[in-house]
């Protein structure tokens, strides 16, 4: 009897596992179905580098949204990653135990605001003062990087707080009883030895960062164009799907569709570095 | 070139705790100074007292003297950093920092910011070859250290030490993770050091102590019971308790 149930249970469970699985690749392969043919028509080029999206014309180039996704997703590294990097290196090495104990999970409270609370402060305090100093209309690469940056916080630090954690005290005392001073060890040795780890928390941050829509569509403007400077409107490739899915048929709908799988394909690839990343990590 | 040191009245506290008690020990020539005593006694406390290594706890108090070279090493004229230099320190488990081999031994330079390339590789060279390791490692110094085997991970943290010419060498137990054989290679080293180096080693070892140091100390609950010429110690100990130790009566 204790057999059977035992039996039993480790079916359930292994149904349960497999099922989240299979959504997973139910969700891929409805993407794929539903884009992929488009692209294959449209072609490859003419769909990722034609600058004229024009759905009532039956025009789909996502070139201007490519873009646009590229340059708010590098400016919130930019803003994102030297703040994670050296905060993670001050809450890990600098401060007593009992103060990383507060302060990390303080920080990570910061990955549960929702995102439309980021973008509305985007829209009310952010964007209005980009446009004072900096002209332009506000909304804008800047708005949406400095955004961005800030909610990829989180994900960066607390990746890289626990990589430089693991490095083992050892290392430290060796650095030391070589007469090395504490940012000598921190650059020589820590963040060498956890650098595996931190890649992995940018690349996920990156990842976080081209795949977030509610707050980007909010302070980014969303016009469909090439940029000509930081301070310009832009449009992701995540807003491009969510403000056009609502009312898009037929062709266009399938082009939205196409969208998402070159953002699914992006997402994947970069998982996939961090993955390996983290691995290399872990031989080491 | 003797250099001395001097430990005077030393005591240690782990906040209330008393880790060492008025610890006394001079060392005044080249020699192998043993540390031995039962665990929790206080031996690798007062090494790492010669280097300040215990500056890196939080709530250690120390009160006395510890002179390198009638230098007092806890007031202000001697900079830790530069201490740390003079007195190194080879720890239980091997620890070379997880970059290739060239670069763990380079390190201290760096450290110094000593950038002279051809130097550098003069002196690693001439490291490695202190430490018996050159005839192995000279065809992979840019291969990962921590993919060596253990012995030759500790030799290199050895010659990691002689990279930065020090005049102390401190190593707490640093057999303790190797097997006999690389042990008996770590001693026959350890002999070879100590015509330029004083060299300090805490051991669990007994044999070990009696074998290569030329001072002793046995060391119990913080207190220094005994300290003088190794062969004095393990054949005629002054103080009971050390011959209760040494002829294994417990510890």
């Amino acid at each position: 009897m204790k057999v059977l149930t035992e039996k039993g249970i480790y079916r359930l469970l292994m149904i349960i596992a497999l099922s989240a699985i299979a959504m997973l690749l139910l969700i891929v392969l409805f993407i794929l179905k539903e884009g992929l043919p488009f692209i294959f028509i449209t072609g490859i080029r003419d769909f990722l580098l034609s600058s004229e999206w024009k759905p009532a014309a039956g025009k789909f180039g996502i070139f201007p949204m490519l873009v646009g996704s590229l340059w708010v997703t590098l400016g919130a590294m930019i803003v994102g990653v030297p703040l994670g990097l050296a905060g993670a290196v001050f809450i890990s090495e600098f401060i007593p135990r009992w103060a990383m104990k507060i302060i990390k999970p303080t920080i990570e409270l910061l990955a549960g605001i929702p995102s439309v609370v980021y973008g509305f402060i985007g829209v009310m305090v952010l964007a209005p003062l980009i446009r004072d100093y900096f002209g332009g209309p506000g909304l804008s690469i800047a708005a949406g990087a400095i955004i961005l940056g800030i909610m990829i916080l989180p994900t960066i630090l607390s990746i890289s707080i626990d990589s430089i954690k693991a490095v083992p005290n050892s290392y430290r005392e060796g650095a030391f009883a070589l007469g090395a001073t504490h940012w000598q060890t921190i650059h020589m040795v820590v963040i060498p030895a956890a650098r595996s780890g931190i890649v992995a928390g940018i690349i996920l941050g990156l990842g976080r960062a081209i795949g977030e829509t509610m707050a980007v569509i909010m302070v980014v403007g969303n016009a469909v164009k090439l940029p000509g400077s930081a301070f310009d409107s832009v449009r992701t490739l995540t807003a491009n799907i969510a403000l056009e899915m609502g009312y898009a048929t037929g062709k266009h709908r399938e082009a939205l569709f196409a969208t998402g799988v070159v953002l699914l394909v992006i997402i994947m690839v970069l998982n996939y570095f961090a993955a390996s990343a983290i691995k290399r990590g872990v031989k080491k | 070139m003797p250099k001395i040191i001097k430990v005077k009245q030393l005591d240690l506290y782990y906040n209330q705790f008393q880790a060492l008690k008025s610890v006394n020990m001079d060392v005044d020539n080249n020699n192998i100074i043993g540390l031995i005593g039962p665990s929790g006694c206080g031996k690798s406390t007062l090494l790492r007292t010669l280097n300040r290594m215990n500056d890196l706890i939080e709530g250690v108090k120390i009160k006395g003297e510890i002179l390198l070279d009638g230098v007092n090493i806890y007031s202000s004229q001697m900079e830790i950093y530069e201490l740390r230099k003079r007195v190194g320190m080879v720890f239980q488990r091997p620890n070379p920092f997880p970059l290739s081999i060239f670069e763990n031994v380079s390190f201290g330079l760096k450290v110094e910011r000593f950038t002279d390339k051809k130097k550098t590789a003069e002196i690693v060279e001439k490291s490695l070859q202190a430490a018996w390791l050159w005839d192995d490692l000279k065809d992979k110094l840019n291969e990962s250290a921590i993919k060596l085997p253990l012995y030759q991970q500790q030799l290199l943290c050895i010659a990691r030490l002689l990279a930065v010419e020090p005049e102390v060498i401190l190593m707490d137990e640093p057999c303790s993770a190797l097997d006999p054989i690389a042990t008996m290679k770590v001693e026959e080293l350890m002999l070879e050091l100590k015509k330029e180096y004083h060299i300090v080693i805490v051991t669990h070892n007994m044999q070990q102590a009696a074998r290569i140091s030329d001072l002793c100390g046995y060391m119990l609950l913080g207190e220094m019971i005994e300290f003088g010429k190794t062969s004095d110690i393990f054949t005629n100990p002054r103080d009971k308790r050390t011959q209760d130790y040494i002829t294994g009566r417990y510890g």
